[in-house]
Formats: structure tokens, sequence, C-alpha cells
């Protein structure tokens, strides 16, 4: 047990905005009281938050391992030593698994989601993620170029589709179902490495188009009830102009919930005046959407200056990048299910187009209206790396600190923006709780996080205040994961194994009978071998679908 | 069907890099033995048939026998002694066995490799400087329409790569199997793979980099001088015929074996051909594939690299990952005469390493841990019997493409898994350590 007392309490999902107040915990969650003789931690002087939630980054996975293990040279001066008690690693922009943990703890993070997972490699993340220490993790699984999937939809054979998504969430132990620039696997596998560039063009070998395939995923992951929608990386990632393509996504998705993530790499507007090859910022076209239709959620996917690793599912972007930096490139097909492409990146803020894209991640935070729906995130390691997130939390809270920034980047780039119109806004810290913690947790579904009541998982951060706020954020005194003491004044106190969060929606079980003959045909893994079973789950948690949910209820009114 | 029969459907076979998952094997369980293996190739059926859980010490310490309680407690000691140990081999183990080996280098300060670094480890390195297009043998089975197969004998080696997933196998795009593919072999000799192929390419030995940097060239337009063909033994025409089909092809794959990797240019050989694979999709679809050889040995590239950053030769005794092959490649670490002490897991380097580094490996104690006597175990200071996996251990294994099975049992074992032995040992070497190891530099 344990008494958080008088700490300055930021918990925007229960209105607690910065009041002193003591934090209580029992048995891993929070509760209302604890007896006196409960440890107590004086927090007098201290911001106490829940702990962090990234609800889009690459940390665990086929992709991952590769990207880990291209760039020795990405580790080799970032080392990360054992202690007594935890593991050594290295970190760059891609860590090992320890420390991918134990860093993510540092930062006062306590849960995580890898964003990108072809089912097949659903045990390789697992068994990955059970190597990733104190935080709580998840994964999303790529739907969005399944073929299968393609086959049911294109014979509009629409309640066996969904089933069938029900199933692939299921058995790969999966938190989500994940879309990456749809219908372009076809194009870039079999057709000379080609891309889709329009949402109603046809997809190589299927009577169907992305528009067909975005709005079947949406629809059926809501007539799931899933606790976190379809989650969407839109065609044309990166190119001049896509922000029509991210606008008219979102418009397919209406009626239904739908999150887009990293949106900033979808924001971007045709050259204008002279340049020809020169992208602007439609950073307010895209906010306006986002703000006035609650159904739409995003995170930014900020991009910070500096070394990155582009991995993506996205083969046909990953090629392209590589052959812009010409740097290394890993490119690795999977079978049915997903593309894949890797290539160092190095951000310059003097590179019109690099400040471009810093500028527009920053504009859509700062335009957000509702940062519920417009979340932290920089596509970790695409746009930065997590340990970058101080830093960015800066930027949005410290207005000076910006304005300096601003001043060492490509002004040209600058002046396409609304920051040089004197975009001024700063977030307070009840808006850095929103967008770190308790709106990522909404947005999941995450009933038990991002939150300080009684209930809730004992997941909390304590910083010092501090003037400069990336060094506020940058090293919490005290980060507290199941109610456990894990970091205490800055140092380790114990390992701790996070929770796997997952779902398990129900499908019917005569779907098996349309699934199975497809592997037979054209799978080399057999159809029994391929789910995961729950050895590979350590400590887990289901988290519930809507129907599951009342079911629940019904349950226990009985 | 009598009492004592016991099908095992959809079993994994584990003898090489395949991992093949469709084996249903018949155990007759009184005789504890496999009497058929269906869907198994040659080798597989062998592996299956010919496996006899044999009646051997538990453990053998100094040439006596011992217990497993006793020779871990005595593997204990020789590691928490050692200055300098290594931990080798891991390729004919379950993940979760590697994983343990891995925490127990971390723990010690010992280095850790595999048998990567004695097979496709330039290829690991050749990835790290160029990259790799590559893709899952699902996808080589539908899709591919041309395939090159370099510096390896499948059909004696891995005889399904051809019929599970390559030459013959019918996929989506290419529903005639064989018809519909275009098949080259490579190599400095005629093997009977050579028989599936509609070119076979006879290169001199030791002259593979410069077959491979002239279909570059032509690949790229570039003119190639015809005296190549008294250097490398292939003519022009020959060369340019391959570079034409290469980038008409819809999906072109280059699958290349240790006759690429272990010959003159090592890692400058297999960095051409993944950097041919990545020119080539200037043009059209184009991945390539290493074909790796042991069961788990792409799994022990994987649990090493997710855990370290780093994927073979490891060394941990500063107090975090250090990678250099070279240095801390066991060959070499043993030849050298630094390691002072050898866990050596599912490998036997006594067998198949060079002379000098076997010499040192018999002048220092050596933990080995194997279901079967070995050269290494002879001679080992501790010898640990081991259940098989994939025959009596469950767990977990990675196909050369990176996709990971789960393991079924057919047949019991007396003997305890290599995950198990080898976290007892950290446990063991925890309470004599007081947890990880911290070396002097880290704790000051």
């Amino acid at each position: 047990m344990l008494r958080i007392a008088n700490g300055r309490v930021y918990d925007p999902a229960n209105a607690v905005d910065g009041e002193v107040r003591d934090v209580c915990i029992a048995a891993g969650k929070i509760v209302s009281d604890v007896p006196a003789e409960a440890r107590r931690i004086d927090a007098r002087g201290l911001v106490v938050m829940p702990g962090g939630v990234d609800i889009h980054c690459h940390i665990a996975g086929p992709k991952v391992n590769l990207a880990r293990k291209l760039q020795p040279e990405d580790h080799r001066r970032d080392v990360h030593p054992r202690t007594a008690f935890t593991r050594s690693g290295v970190g760059g922009t891609v860590p090992s698994t320890f420390t991918t943990g134990y860093r993510y703890a540092l930062l006062g993070y306590t849960t995580a989601m890898e964003a990108a997972v072809p089912p097949i490699g659903a045990r390789h993340t697992l068994e990955e993620l059970h190597d990733t220490p104190v935080i709580d993790k998840g994964f999303y699984v790529l739907m969005g170029n399944n073929v299968l999937l393609y086959k049911l939809l294109e014979k509009g054979r629409r309640e066996e589709f969904r089933n069938t998504l029900a199933w692939w969430l299921s058995v790969s132990m999966a938190y989500a179902p994940k879309l990456v620039n749809p219908g372009s696997d076809e194009a870039w596998k079999g057709h000379r490495n080609a891309n889709i560039v329009n949402l109603d063009e046809k997809i190589e070998s299927f009577e169907l188009t992305p528009r067909q395939v975005i709005g079947a995923l949406v629809e059926a992951a809501d007539e799931l009830g899933l606790p976190h929608p379809a989650h969407i990386h839109c065609n044309n990632l990166g190119h001049s102009g896509n922000y029509a393509t991210t606008l008219d996504t979102m418009r397919i998705a209406a009626g239904h919930r739908a999150h887009i993530t990293h949106i900033q790499f979808h924001s971007y507007g045709e050259p204008r005046g002279k340049s020809t090859h020169n992208p602007t910022s439609k950073a307010g076209e895209i906010s306006e959407y986002v703000n006035t239709h609650p159904n739409i959620s995003a995170d930014v996917g900020q991009v910070m200056f500096g070394q990155s690793t582009s991995m993506t599912a996205d083969a046909p972007l990953a090629y392209m990048i590589a052959r812009l930096g010409g740097t290394k490139w890993v490119n690795a097909d999977t079978e049915h299910e997903s593309g894949c492409g890797i290539a160092p990146f190095t951000y310059q803020d003097r590179v019109y187009t690099h400040a471009l894209q810093w500028a527009i991640g920053l504009e859509l935070f700062l335009l957000a209206k509702d940062p519920w729906r417009m979340v932290f995130s920089t596509d970790h390691p695409n746009g930065g790396s997590f340990m970058s997130y101080p830093r960015l939390i800066r930027l949005l809270m410290d207005r000076e600190f910006r304005k300096e920034e601003m001043r060492k980047v490509n002004p040209k780039a600058l002046a396409q923006t609304a920051l040089a119109d004197g975009l001024d806004r700063e977030y307070s810290l009840g808006e850095i709780a929103i967008i770190t913690r308790a709106g990522p947790a909404r947005l999941l579904g995450l009933a038990a996080k991002g939150h300080l009541a009684p209930g809730a998982d004992a997941d909390v951060t304590i910083y010092e205040e501090h003037a400069d706020k990336e060094r506020m954020f940058g090293a919490p005194r005290h980060v507290i994961k199941d109610g456990e003491l894990i970091i205490e004044d800055h140092e380790f106190k114990a390992d701790w194994e996070g929770r796997v969060l997952h779902i398990a929606p129900d499908y019917d079980p005569k779907i098996v009978d349309v699934i199975r003959p497809f592997f037979e045909d054209y799978y080399t893994i057999q159809f029994n071998n391929y789910g995961v079973d729950d050895s590979y789950l350590g400590r887990h948690e289901v988290i519930a679908t809507a129907a599951q949910r009342a079911a629940a209820t019904k349950a226990r009114a009985q | 069907m009598s009492d004592n029969i016991r099908i095992v459907r959809d079993a994994t076979c584990t003898f090489c890099g395949c991992v093949c998952d469709d084996m249903h094997l018949t155990v007759d369980t009184a005789a504890n033995k496999i009497t058929k293996a269906e869907n198994a190739c040659v080798l597989g059926r062998a592996w299956f048939k010919e496996h006899a859980v044999e009646k051997r010490p538990f453990a053998l310490i100094g040439g006596r026998e011992a217990s497993t309680e006793e020779a871990i407690e005595e593997a204990a000691q020789i590691l928490v002694q050692a200055r300098f140990p290594v931990i080798y081999g891991l390729s004919d183990t379950t993940c979760e066995a590697q994983r343990q080996a891995v925490a127990i280098g971390d723990m010690i300060g010992g280095t850790v490799d595999t048998t990567t670094s004695v097979c496709h480890g330039p290829s690991g390195i050749a990835f790290q400087s160029v990259g790799e297009s590559t893709a899952t043998l699902g996808e080589i089975r539908n899709r591919a329409d041309l395939l090159v197969f370099w510096g390896g004998n499948p059909a004696e080696s891995h005889p399904r790569l051809f019929t599970r997933y390559t030459v013959t196998a019918k996929g989506m795009y290419v529903p005639n199997g064989r018809k519909d593919r275009y098949v080259a072999l490579v190599d400095v000799r005629r093997t009977p793979s050579a028989a599936v192929a509609d070119l076979f390419m006879q290169v001199k030995p030791q002259r593979d980099f410069e077959v491979l940097w002239a279909l570059r060239a032509l690949v790229k337009g570039k003119r190639v001088d015809p005296a190549i063909e008294q250097t490398t033994g292939v003519s022009l025409a020959v060369l340019e015929d391959l570079a034409g089909r290469m980038k008409r092809c819809r999906y072109g794959v280059l699958l290349f074996g240790m006759g690429l990797t272990m010959t003159r240019g090592r890692h400058f050989n297999s960095a051409a051909l993944l950097a041919l694979a990545t020119d080539l999709n200037e043009y059209t679809h184009f991945v390539a594939k290493p074909v790796r050889g042991h069961g788990n040995v792409t799994g022990a590239d994987n649990v090493v690299s997710w855990q370290t950053g780093f994927p073979f030769g490891v060394n941990l005794s500063r107090g975090y990952p250090r990678f250099n092959p070279g240095e801390f490649t066991t060959v070499d670490l043993l030849a050298r005469g630094e390691a002072d002490a050898a866990l050596i897991i599912a490998a036997d380097p006594g067998a198949n390493f060079p002379q000098r580094s076997i010499e040192h490996l018999r002048a220092i104690p050596v933990i080995v841990l194997d279901p079967k006597a070995s050269h290494t175990s002879r001679h080992a200071r501790v010898a640990i019997t081991t259940a098989t996996y994939g025959i009596s251990v469950a767990g977990t294994v990675y196909r050369m493409d990176d996709v990971s099975v789960r393991l079924r049992t057919a047949l019991p074992s007396p003997y305890p898994s290599d995950e198990d032995v080898l976290t007892r040992i950290k446990a063991r070497l925890s309470e004599l350590i007081g947890g990880n190891r911290i070396p002097p530099a880290l704790a000051a």
C-alpha cells in the first residue's frame, strides 16, 4: 500500500487540474484511501500524473528486429549497461528490447502500443514484448492488405469478412486492426514495384478499390465493438498533395469511428508558386476536419530533427526514402499479409521538406481544438525516437523555446505554415496530460489507464517541476507501475514484467471452414500451427469488446 | 489402430532451416519410436525415425557419471570463476533456451556467439552494410517466376526447399508450378541440384564476386569486357541472357548458400548478391534469401538481436553489448587462446572448428549441453544430456525466413530441456554473484 501525499495532481479524465491531493494505491490499483501505516511518498512540490500511454510506436516484432540488426552503428555510441537486477542493452533509434522497456519507464511511460505487425509475425512480436520490461504493451495487426479479406470483400461476403477479421485479431492476440497504405501491396509485389495513388484505383489482381477496403474495415471494426477502432496509415504517405487523400479517407469513415495515425505525414499540399517540388502545409484543412468530426481521432507523428529509422509496412514508401537518402534499404514481403520497408533517415532543420514536416506537426498540435482526439506521437522511430518526447513537450509548452527553434529551421518552409503567423498557443500541464496519457488511453478504450480514479491501474509518474519542460519530462523522480515503486529518486529499484494487452473478439466458429482452405492452398505454415497459443502471453489482460462488456454487465446483474 | 500408436499431426521438422511444419508422425509409444513421418523428406525421415532416446548418463563431470543437479552446480562454479567465458552454439535449440543463454552471458559478462559466425555470418555483415530485399517462403512459392540458386545444393541439403517452397511448388500466381518458373543454379561444381535447373552456370572456384559484379553492371546497362569468361569461366553471352531474364521477370529471387559466404570474398560476396537483388528493384520486384542450415539458427539471430542489438559475436564483459566479428566470434577467441571457459549448447565445435581453436577448447573447462555424445562433449569438463527439441521438447523455432513456429512433441524424454538446464544454471549463478555481475568500471 502506498500514499502519494500532497502532490499537484493532473488527472484530466477526472477533471483534476493541478490540485494538491493524495493518490492512494493498494494491490496494484488506485483506491480512495489507505490506512495511516501505508508507505508514504512525500510529493510536496511535485507533479503527479498517470503513467504515459504511447498510442503508436514501433518497438517489437519482425520489422523492428530487422531494423535493429541492420544498424550496429545506431547502437554502439548509446549503450545501456546492466545493473545487478536489470538487463543490459543498446539504444539508438531502434533499441534492444530490455532497453526499450527501461527507457520508456525512465520517461514516465507505462504503456506502449507496437503499431504494425503482420499476423504471421505475432508470435515473434509477443516473444519480444515479453523481453520488454516494466511497461504494459500490445500490438496492432496488419489487415489492410490481407489477400483472403480482399477475396471475401470482392465477392461481397461481408459477414464472413467481419468474422474472418475477428478470427485474425483473436488468434494473433492483437489489440487493434491496422491499415497501411491499403491496396498497395499487390502493386508493389506483383507489378514492377508500383504504388497505389488514388483511392478509386483498381487494386492489382482484384475487383476492388482502396476506398472499398477502407470502408469495409472501418465498418467491421465498429460492428465488432473493438475498444480501439481501425487504425489507419493513409495512402500516399509523404507525397505532395496527399492531404486530399487523407480528407477522402476520413470522409469514407463518416458514421464510424476511425483513428488516423501520424497524420502529420498526410497533411501536405501541392507545390505552390515558382517551386515545382516543394510541398506546402495543409495542416489547417486537416485540423479543421478533425476538429469538426468527433468520430475521427488522430496522433500527430511529429518529426524531430536528427537520426531516425523509417520502418513501415508501406514498402513503396521505404523504397522512395532509401533512394532519396542513398541509404541501405530493407524490403520484406510477408505472404498474403503485408509488405515492409526499412531505411535509416536523418531529418535536417535546414532542408525545406524536413523543416516543413516539423512545422506541420507543430501546427497540428497547436490548431487542435480537442486535445483528446489529436494526441502525441513521433511514430517512433519514424519521425524521431521516443527519447525525444521531452523535447517535443517543451516545444508545445514553451513559446519562447519554440521561437528559438524556429529561427534555426529553413525559413522558406516555415513561411508556408501558420507558425509564421504567430501561432503562439502554449500547452498547459493539464493538456500535456491529455495528449500523452488520458487521451491515448481513452482512444484505446483502456478504461483502467490514463487516469487516477479508484479502480484505475496504479501506473503513476511523479515529476519535479522545472521551468525547462524538457528537463522535467526527461527524468521523472518516481515511476510506479502496478503499484510498485520501480523507479525511485531517478533510479531503478526493481525489475517488472508488464502485461500484454489484447482483444479476443467473438467470431462464428464456422468461419474456420472459410479460412482453412485458403491456408491449405496458399500459406506455407499449417493452419493448425498458425494461431498464437497462450504460452506466449505471460502476464496479460483481455480488453473486452462492447458486446463482451454488455454480456458481462448482464451476467453480473443476474 | 492399436493402443500404443499415437499420431502427431502438423509436427515440425527441425533438421534444416526449412522447418517444415506439416509432418504427420506415427509414434509407437510402447517402443518409444517414431515409425512414420509423413511428408518428411529423406533427411527429415531419418531425423524422426532414427531418433532413439538413448540410455545415456544424465551428466558427466570429468568423465564420471553425475546427476543433472551436480552438473549444474559444477557448471555454475566454472562460469562464475571464469574471467572471459564464451557461450556458443544455440542453433539447434529453442528460442526459449536461447533467451536463457543470452541472459547468462549478460549476467556473467561473457561473450555470446552462435553458429551463424561460421555459416551465414558474412551475410549478416553484408546485411548491415547494404540491407536486403527479402520475402517469406510463401511469397516465393506464390509469386516467384524466376529463381536463382547460388552456392548451394538444396537437393541434398534442403530437399523440400525445391518441392514445398520454390521450384516445383504451385502457387497463387504460378499455378503450374515448375512450368511457370525459370530456374538457374550457380555453383563451382555440378551437383544433383543442377538437374532441376533450366540453366546451370558453372563458376570457377573463388570467382563468385566477379560474376555477381558483372551481373550488376549488365543489369545497369554497363559494358562488360568479354574477358570475363577467362576470369570466371562464364561467357558474357550467358551472363547477358541471365541479366536480361532477371530484369524481365515479375518476381525474382536469389537464394544463396554457404558456397557463397564461406569462399573467397565472404561478406563481399553476400553484399554483392544482396546489392544485385536491390538493384533489380529498379526494373521489377526482386528479393534475396540466405538458405540457412540449422533448424533454429534463424531464431538464434533473432533472439541475440532483440536482446543485445547485434546478431552474433556479442561481448558483454564491459556491462553492455559490444559487437565485433573477428574479435568476439568463437573461432577467433579460441584460436587466440583468450576464452578461459566455454558453455556450448547444441553444437559441436570440437568436430568442425579449425585445429588451433579445438586445441584451446581442450585446454579450458568446457560445459556442453547436448542430447548426444559429440566430439566436444567427449573432452568437456561437464557434459549434460538434454532432450531433443522438436521431438521431446516444445518451444519456438524460426524458419530461414524469420517465420516462427511452435514445436509439438512426439516422444517423452527422461532428460531435461536445454531451457530448463540453462534456467537452473542462471539461478545458481545469480545466487553466487548476487544478481548480475557489475564490471568494476561501472560499479565505481
